[in-house]
């Protein structure tokens, strides 16, 4: 099934001058990619940058208009995803693409089940399932547990499994760490390296650069649609890399203004939920950005639900502008405002207007007689639309034609087309590109700091984020959460990674006096 | 996906597919009411058949106003034929119990409007409540006879109580599908229908307004056509404004295309959906009182499959089953459709299985058009991600 390893001359995977465009947009200008055997390969650009169009070309999704492919020295032309399975080219993407009501070895063998006649053989089925979880170092799942069950970390090893047991000679991971904990990136990385010693090629598509750093060997850095640069990662310093993705520098990417305290609009008393928050307490006052750190899954998400009323709050009360509050309708009446971590299923309404998403929560005052009137509606977003800015072509377009940082932008303007004192942002940077994450992190300075010469009185802010080089630059003091306990606040000044990871992973427990 | 793939294209691609949107089934039902026209010429485009049309539209018209709105918010309601029977003979047994109409025209209404309030407690997690309501209705109807009024109340009320305190103890709330609360409606509604009924029609004692409504009057408004129009073309009126100029109705749309959002935002969702049903299947009421009008009786076996001739003209009318979109409009067209076809395909003397063939290939390729409409470059809320498997 797997090709032998160093029988075959020249790259694994060389792509050569690869061009599409759709309609006028130029999406790859002659791009080139070469993959070794045994190589780690780093795909790495901005949102947009044409990093999905090329791996779409290579799935076979997507058909070139100019442009080869060769594998092992082959031609290799594929017209739809299967061929390029067939050739032995695997995509993992971020969102998996498992059946999870079937069992671990029927999803491996999915598709391609040894049959006899119309049954399949069920032992066959089992024995080459085995075989490539073995193969992936996991032979501990249960092949007959149903994959729903796993974690996610576990329904990606499976997916992975299937790729190996399918011979896969390219494997193509696709942010494949955006949901995965420390530990499981450790894991996942483990067994990367195990797969390259087999001789599969893979190409890592990632946002995080450190990630890249840790496990390429090589990498390939595109911006619209053309290669800006590509070396070898151990020679080539991050800031260069990220130069070369943005084409600028962004030295002043993150900002924090003059920013002068007010009064408190926020205070979080004994918060806990059914599992998570554990007894969370906190105030924040106007004019001041609070970060939250924490693993993924130590329930920084969930306090942030907790406090706006979306999760069930066993214990605990939420006060704003020292009126008590527990669900989303008094919040945004009370000035507290909030961007979920998750866009797609549930930041945006995707198949209504920018005009519609953005008014949502407040839709008085849009119309005579307390009506609401589209060309309101559409009056009331524009004024956003042109500060922030975002690039739609009309108040009118639907929210799922925008790109991932406008549609960002409109979950935020939300919360300025409401007015809201109280900002809660949960990954507000999420998955989208540098030039939007700039702006946002602009805004909120701008937010923090208010303008007294216009008489804007500065907003309290609550920052969530996985990215820590990012909450050390525009929060003023960051709070971290381990096992659904909220650690205290502590000011930017004495705080460095090493020292949030720290505290993160549970490993910092003596000698701060930390109260649980 | 990349939002390298936007440009003019797309915003052509867009307003085309916008125009398409809105005008698809208006296209539609101007090209099936011309191949008719011109198949049959003066019979079919005389101005009395016109009016009869829009009669034959009346009574699926003014239930499919209710499911658009029903649909638009995500839910579905298949009980919309059991909802017009049981409302044909509670408005006849309340003139038979000497009511005055308008008070019996209310009271089907209202028969619709607490089916909808029982859908409604049940889609959003109520289950409980309406079982002890039921269970205490049912408890007071069994022992009135033998026990008289006020024990038979009091055993209702305790019936009632004890299933209550059983629910919160054990399941508090479990929100239900509105495909299966309904499809449990569309069995149970007929059943009461003809257990009211006695299993066969109740005919009212006398001649009221109220079977005067699906006929021409001879002078006034009537006369041009049937007060049964006006009352559909008035509710479609209201309901549009609604649907598009109030809070309520916006709120309607984001629910349907997101709920998750809409709660985020702070829309009150069960509160919402409560009175999305009321509203909703009260429509079905008021189609009940066309129905009875049309019949003159109460008819617990009447509107059979109306559901689904409801649901079709909703869908041909461009709205989707997953929420989030339709229009007033658009049904209201979809229901032209419909009876056009019935019409033209009776008056050219085609059988009724053609025509059964005929509507059943417009839904699809109606549904299908819709299909192609929502297949565009860029879709999906992302953070980089692709699909293709």
């Amino acid at each position: 099934m797997n090709p032998v390893p160093g029988t075959v001359h020249g790259p694994r995977l060389r792509m050569e001058a690869v061009r599409r465009s759709f309609g006028a947009t130029v999406a790859l200008d002659g791009v080139d990619l070469t993959v070794e055997s045994s190589e780690v390969h780093a795909l790495i650009g901005e949102n947009g940058a044409g990093k999905s169009t090329l791996m779409k070309v290579l799935s076979g999704a997507l058909l070139p208009d100019a442009g080869r492919m060769m594998l092992d020295g082959v031609l290799y032309a594929p017209r739809t995803p299967v061929d390029g399975r067939a050739a032995g080219v695997a995509m993992i993407y971020q969102e998996l693409s498992l059946a999870p009501h079937l069992t671990v070895a029927e999803n491996i063998l999915l598709g391609r089940e040894p049959v006899t006649g119309p049954f399949v053989r069920r032992g066959e089925v089992r024995e080459r399932a085995a075989t490539a979880m073995s193969r992936i170092g996991r032979p501990d799942i249960p092949l007959d547990l149903q994959v729903g069950r796993l974690s996610a970390a576990e329904q990606q090893l499976v997916e992975i499994a299937r790729a190996v047991a399918t011979g896969c000679r390219v494997l193509v991971l696709d942010e494949p760490t955006s949901s995965l904990t420390r530990t499981d990136i450790g894991h996942l990385f483990d067994l990367v390296r195990r797969l390259q010693t087999e001789g599969i090629a893979v190409v890592y598509i990632s946002h995080v650069l450190e990630e890249v750093r840790e496990i390429s060997d090589t990498f390939t850095v595109l911006r619209d649609g053309q290669v800006t640069g590509r070396g070898i990662t151990a020679d080539t310093q991050l800031e260069e890399i990220v130069t070369l993705m943005v084409g600028r520098d962004i030295h002043d990417l993150y900002i924090r203004g003059e920013r002068v305290l007010g009064e408190e609009v926020l205070e979080v008393r004994g918060l806990s939920g059914s599992t998570s928050p554990h007894a969370v307490s906190f105030t924040l006052h106007r004019g001041e950005v609070l970060g939250i750190a924490g693993l993924v899954g130590s329930g920084r998400t969930e306090l942030i639900r907790s406090i706006f009323g979306l999760d069930p709050v066993r214990r605990g009360a939420v006060r704003v502008s020292h009126v008590p509050c527990s669900t989303p309708p008094m919040m945004w009446q009370l000035g507290a405002g909030m961007v979920s971590e998750d866009r797609g299923r549930e930041g945006l309404a995707a198949g209504l207007s920018l005009a519609d998403n953005l008014t949502l929560p407040r839709l008085d005052g849009l119309g005579p007689w307390g009506l609401v009137t589209p060309a309101g509606q559409e009056r009331a977003a524009q004024p956003w639309i042109e500060r922030l800015p975002i690039r739609c072509s009309s108040p009118r377009q639907k929210v799922a034609t925008l790109s991932g940082g406008n549609q960002q932008k409109v979950a935020l303007a939300r919360l300025l087309h409401t007015g809201s004192d109280v900002l809660l942002l949960d990954e507000p940077t999420r998955g989208i590109d540098v030039g939007s994450k700039a702006l946002i992190y602009r805004l909120i300075d701008d937010l923090a700091c208010g303008d007294q010469v216009a008489g804007i009185a500065p907003r309290a802010i609550v920052v969530v984020s996985s990215y820590l080089p990012e909450l050390l630059g525009i929060c003023d003091s960051i709070a971290v959460m381990h096992r659904g306990r909220l650690g205290p606040p502590r000011p930017v000044a004495d705080l460095d990674e090493q020292a949030i990871m720290l505290e993160a992973t549970g490993t910092e427990s003596t000698g701060t006096g930390e109260a649980a | 996906m990349n939002d390298t793939d936007g440009g003019s294209r797309l915003r052509d691609k867009t307003y085309i597919t916008r125009l398409i949107g809105q005008f698809g089934p208006l296209i539609g039902l101007l090209f099936v009411w011309g191949l008719f026209a011109l198949l049959m010429g003066g019979d079919f485009i005389r101005w009395d058949n016109q009016r009869l049309m829009l009669l034959q539209t009346a009574v699926v018209g003014t239930a499919a106003l209710g499911a658009t709105i029903i649909i638009i918010s995500g839910g579905i309601d298949l009980s919309v034929g059991s909802t017009i029977a049981l409302g044909t003979v509670v408005i006849a047994l309340l003139l038979k119990a000497g009511f005055p109409p308008i008070l019996a025209a209310f009271g089907g209404v209202g028969a619709g409007m607490l089916c909808g309030a029982a859908v409604g407690a049940m889609v959003i997690g109520h289950v409980g409540r309406v079982a002890a309501l039921i269970g205490g209705g049912l408890i007071v109807l069994w022992t009135i006879g033998p026990l008289g009024t006020v024990p038979a109340l009091l055993a209702g009320l305790a019936g009632a109580g004890a299933i209550a305190a059983l629910n919160e103890f054990f399941i508090k709330r479990v929100p239900i599908a509105p495909f299966i609360v309904t499809l449990g409606m569309w069995g149970g509604l007929r059943g009461l229908a003809k257990g009211l009924g006695n299993n066969q029609p109740v005919y009212p004692d006398s001649a009221t307004w109220l079977t005067d409504l699906m006929a021409n009057t001879s002078g006034g408004l009537g006369a041009i056509v049937a007060p049964g129009v006006w009352i559909l073309l008035v509710v479609a009126l209201l309901m549009a404004g609604m649907l598009r100029y109030t809070r309520f109705g916006r709120h309607i749309y984001a629910i349907g295309s997101n709920e998750q959002t809409a709660r985020l935002c702070g829309v009150r969702i069960g509160r919402s959906k409560m009175l999305i049903y009321i509203i909703g299947i009260g429509c079905a009421g008021l189609a009940a009182l066309l129905q009875f009008s049309y019949l003159s009786m109460g008819d617990p076996t009447t509107a059979e499959g109306y559901e689904l001739r409801v649901i079709a003209a909703v869908v041909i009318g461009g709205a989707s089953l997953s929420g989030g979109e339709g229009s007033i409009r658009g049904t209201m067209v979809g229901a032209l459709i419909m009876t056009v076809v019935d019409n033209g395909c009776t008056r050219l003397g085609l059988d009724n299985w053609v025509q059964e063939i005929v509507t059943g290939g417009i839904i699809v390729a109606a549904v299908a058009l819709d299909q192609l409409r929502h297949r565009r470059p860029t879709g999906r809320i992302t953070t980089e991600k692709i699909h293709l498997t």
